[in-house]
């Protein structure tokens, strides 16, 4: 009836969970309480849960994202006091098996739960403002898309509590991964919350890619568009590339797992090389639809804060396309160790380090772009700053391991694990937090607190280099990654520097939710009337704080880059840019709780597969189908927004911006 | 939309790229072409580890052992010929002729239905064989590959269904006019993927 | 009875509509020719006409040709400018499907022949 669900899935002997597990349960019913007593649940599933405005799904990626990063963090304390104590002798307070879900759960977390949410959720906010249109070319979709994201949010964090997690690393190896020797529940929780929120992603990729392929305001070709939108395109174009083999390499694993295939077992034939080797073709491209979108923040970032246009924008374009293909043509940098040929291994060495030829392109235009500017020291400039230095010397140590026999040594060390979050951190998420800085007077309509702002920046820099340093030393001294305990004291007092730096990057967190609780009660101080906080150059600055549903009341018509840079500088470039403001009515896509419900049946298919439960999952199918078809027959998809309201909210805002 | 707007959607001598958002149908289009050829790189990771794993039998049957070509070659017809009533079926729906539309998509259906029925029967003969897909790496990659193109015939299938009783009870209203566009791609694009199949997994086996 | 709506979403120009549909006569056309592609591979895959090690080749090409008839004749892909989007969207899907297959058949086959057990 239950399938291998018991009571014995609950770990009531393990006080740690238990605790863990009342705190969040705690939480959440005291916020479900809170929002009822206050009867806020109509406005909730009105403006948040159905909306298919890309500009509120953005947001609720961001807090997603924002939430999961706790969550994720607090695997990484764990780890980091473990090792800090567990030295020559000492085994620490956390037993293996419990070690090594932690640190799965943690990788797990923090790229797909974290990363890729910050990532898609800034691209969601910004891109159709950035193009001067209204929303994105699927906004049904894109509900969709986030609330499968959810839905796999919410298997993950259940794992904690129901059953158990992975015990295999983030990536799930064969034969480590496969039914003989992981045969509990964990790895099907991995590979069911990833599959349904990697669709969602597949899904928002391709979304995305429509949009600003098909949907640009009139005007703007290609080399007019945003560079943010350029490093945009080239991260959705690899989305939609590479999630498919993700997809179908732990479809191939579920298969050996549920069925008795054998893709990569290790008896009757099968290969788990080739699971690595899939899984790494998603892997590498999947870094760059991290970072590409970091790169874009920063452009816009340094343009905006020296006052001039960006440095060099037809080589940024080159640079980024290049860095999207050439990202295809590097995943065996990967598994040097795993015994391909030194030719093999040469090839993508060379191509590793070849595609650090477009990366150091960019970091110079953006130096050339700084160089001569007027440069204001906000927020976001802060965070671009560290990011230079700090990506540049991840990068590096990337291209030193791009030397196989370098490799040799450091693969899976502390080195490489130092190494990608020099680049993670230093890249992903400074550029995260630049763009969450730059944007949220856009999207609210108050700026951040710059001081507060400024303090998150310094103890996120400093934690950083304190917590991974260390890991470079740590790494060439022989220390392997995932380690529960070792023996040579010597490599101690690294540890505990390094868990140092980690309780800073902690403070950094938490004064990221004081800045935010701050700027929320003081927002009448610093309100952004004009729609335009920063003397912005591109089209998102010309529409109010935040813009209404249908972003513009007449598309902007484009006659070059930075746009709205020159529209302020020329009133007559102004008017062709507004054009003659003839208002009609409009008809924008209307609420919908599909996405919702899509998300609530996947979690049901999800959890009723883990733990093989097979008339439930039958159930969730069936809930999606329907699901998919009431959308079928909606006939009433639009919202009618009259002349006259468009006419008076515009009128409104111009009287702010343009005292006539 | 403003004038301008008009003006410059509607002129030839300005690029495609410049005239400001396309139409619904050319971005529904566009959308489902992209998903389309995601879905052919999951069938690429799927053929990769097909050929990968093809001589991995384990001591059992292999492919020279099993496959029957004329089978496949009844099997490729049937897909084949679905594609061109689906293509005559997809132009009625553009001149919105009803009756036409009902009389292609039931031969599409009808079709298709017989290539599933002729993949099924030989699914079913293999594992009576003793060659099911827990025999060895190479079934589990042919069982898988060809499995999940016969899997999407399926859902096509399905959609089918839908698509006639959107028909029947909707009209040939734009959005169901797009929903067919898309689903005539979707039933060509599985042709395409059929002719990799049969190539490199059937008639490739010598 | 519902009114037909007008279904116009953010770029809807009454009357501006980018069809590209082929005619009767183009699907019967690339039925013609997929047919006579189908039937030679099937006759190239068993005949002893053909020097063995080209047949697998000639397989390629043939199926190669036959992808490209469905996708010009059923798909109506073409160079026109309104088709540049889909036509570059299809070149970036070959050359990830070509990378896939062929990169991971090369890496394999260079792995297993490194990791064999040593012969004796």
């Amino acid at each position: 009836m239950f399938g291998r669900l018991t009571w014995a899935a609950i770990p009531f002997d393990q006080p740690i969970i238990m605790i863990t597990a009342g705190t969040i349960g705690t939480i959440l019913a005291a916020i479900l309480l809170i929002v009822t007593l206050k009867g806020r649940w109509p406005y909730l599933w009105r403006e948040w849960i159905t909306t298919v405005d890309h500009k509120r799904i953005g947001v609720m990626y961001m807090i997603l994202a924002l939430v999961m990063l706790v969550r994720g963090f607090a695997d990484a304390l764990m780890m980091r006091t473990q090792q800090a104590l567990a030295a020559n002798g000492a085994l620490g307070y956390l037993p293996p098996e419990h070690y090594n879900q932690i640190f799965s759960a943690h990788g797990t977390i923090m790229i797909f739960f974290v990363a890729m949410p910050f990532v898609i959720g800034l691209m969601n906010f910004a891109v159709p403002l950035q193009l001067g249109v209204r929303d994105v070319a699927f906004p049904v979709l894109n509900s969709v898309s986030f609330w499968l994201s959810a839905s796999g949010v919410l298997l993950v964090n259940l794992s904690l509590v129901v059953g158990e997690f992975a015990r295999t690393g983030w990536l799930a190896y064969p034969p480590l991964s496969e039914l003989a020797y992981s045969p509990g529940v964990g790895v099907d929780y991995y590979l069911w919350s990833l599959q349904i929120a990697g669709m969602g992603t597949l899904l928002s990729g391709i979304n995305l890619t429509t949009t600003i392929l098909k949907l640009r305001a009139p005007g703007m070709g290609y080399s007019r568009m945003p560079v943010f939108c350029w490093t945009a395109l080239a991260s959705n174009m690899l989305i939609v590339a590479a999630f498919p083999v993700l997809t179908a390499t732990f479809a191939m694993l579920l298969l050996d797992r549920y069925c008795d295939f054998h893709f990569f077992t290790n008896e009757l034939g099968g290969n788990p090389m080739m699971y690595v080797n899939l899984i790494w073709i998603w892997g590498h491209p999947e870094v760059y639809i991290l970072i590409l979108p970091a790169f874009g923040v920063f452009s816009e970032v340094v343009a905006t804060f020296s006052g001039k246009p960006l440095f060099g924008y037809r080589s940024m374009v080159m640079a980024t396309m290049a860095i999207c293909v050439l990202s295809f043509f590097v995943w065996l940098h990967h598994f040097f160790t795993m015994g391909a040929g030194a030719d093999v291994n040469g090839f993508f060495g060379i191509a590793t380090m070849v595609i650090a030829v477009p990366t150091g392109v960019k970091v110079f235009n953006w130096l050339f772009t700084l160089y001569g500017g007027k440069i204001r020291f906000t927020v976001p400039v802060y965070w671009t700053l560290g990011f230079m230095v700090t990506f540049v010397i991840g990068g590096m140590t990337g291209v030193m391991m791009a030397i196989p026999p370098a490799d040799f040594v450091l693969h899976n060390s502390l080195f490489l694990i130092a190494h990608f979050h020099n680049v993670a951190i230093g890249g992903v998420v400074f550029g995260v937090m630049a763009g969450y800085n730059y944007w949220f007077p856009k999207a609210f309509g108050f700026k951040l607190n710059e001081t507060l702002g400024k303090a998150v920046f310094w103890c996120w820099c400093i934690g950083f280099y304190l917590a991974f340093m260390p890991l470079y030393a740590l790494g060439l001294m022989g220390a392997t990654r995932r380690m529960q305990h070792y023996t040579d004291p010597q490599w101690q007092p690294l540890n505990q520097v390094a868990l140092a730096g980690a309780l800073l990057i902690f403070c950094g967190i938490a004064l990221t939710v004081v800045q935010l609780v701050v700027s929320i009660r003081t927002r009448d101080k610093h309100r952004d009337l004009t729609g335009d906080p920063w003397n912005g150059r591109t089209l998102e600055w010309s529409t109010p704080s935040p813009p209404p549903a249908w972003n513009f009341a007449i598309l902007p018509q484009v006659a070059r880059t930075d746009a709205y840079w020159a529209a302020k500088r020329d009133p007559e470039d102004m008017k062709r840019l507004l054009g003659e403001r003839n208002y009609v009515p409009l008809h924008i896509p209307r609420n919908t709780p599909v996405g919702f419900f899509m998300a609530f049946f996947s979690f049901m298919l999800g959890f009723a597969l883990i733990w093989r439960i097979w008339w439930l999952a039958v159930v969730g199918l069936m809930g999606l189908a329907v699901a998919g078809l009431m959308q079928a027959w909606r006939t009433d998809g639009e919202v009618h927004v009259s002349a006259q309201e468009v006419e008076s909210a515009d009128r409104a805002y111009s009287a702010q911006v343009r005292p006539a | 939309m403003s004038a301008a707007e008009h003006t410059l959607a509607g002129s030839a001598e300005i690029p495609v790229s410049l005239r400001g958002p396309a139409s619904t149908r050319v971005v529904a289009g566009f959308g489902f072409w992209l998903f389309l050829l995601s879905d052919i790189l999951i069938f690429a990771a799927l053929f990769a580890a097909y050929s990968v794993l093809s001589g991995e039998t384990a001591g059992g049957p292999s492919a020279t052992d099993l496959f029957d070509r004329k089978h496949v070659f009844i099997e490729t017809l049937c897909l084949l010929a679905s594609s061109v009533t689906c293509g005559f079926g997809t132009l009625a729906v553009q001149r919105a002729q009803a009756a036409m539309v009902y009389f292609w998509m039931t031969l599409t259906f009808l079709l298709g239905a017989t290539f599933l029925a002729l993949e099924i029967g030989e699914f079913r003969d293999l594992v009576a064989r003793g060659a099911g897909p827990s025999h060895s790496a190479f079934l589990s990659a042919f069982f898988t590959l060809v499995g999940t193109h016969g899997l999407h015939v399926t859902l096509g299938l399905c959609w089918m269904i839908v698509m006639l009783i959107q028909v029947a009870t909707l009209g040939f209203r734009p959005m169901v006019v797009r929903r067919f566009f898309c689903f005539g791609l979707f039933w060509h694009a599985l042709d395409i993927v059929w002719v990799g199949v049969f190539t490199i997994v059937y008639l490739g086996a010598r | 009875m519902e009114p037909q709506l007008q279904q116009s979403a953010q770029g809807d120009t009454p009357g501006v509509s980018a069809q590209t549909h082929g005619t009767h006569r183009t699907y019967l056309i690339g039925l013609g020719y997929a047919l006579v592609l189908t039937l030679t591979s099937f006759w190239a895959a068993s005949t002893d006409l053909v020097f063995p090690p080209g047949v697998p080749v000639l397989l390629g090409v043939l199926a190669i040709a036959q992808m490209g008839v469905h996708l010009v004749f059923f798909l109506n892909i073409s160079s026109a400018p309104d088709q540049t989007n889909n036509f570059l969207a299809l070149a970036f899907g070959i050359f990830a499907v070509a990378l896939i297959v062929f990169g991971s058949m090369i890496i394999m086959a260079n792995l297993n022949h490194n990791m064999m057990m040593p012969v004796e």
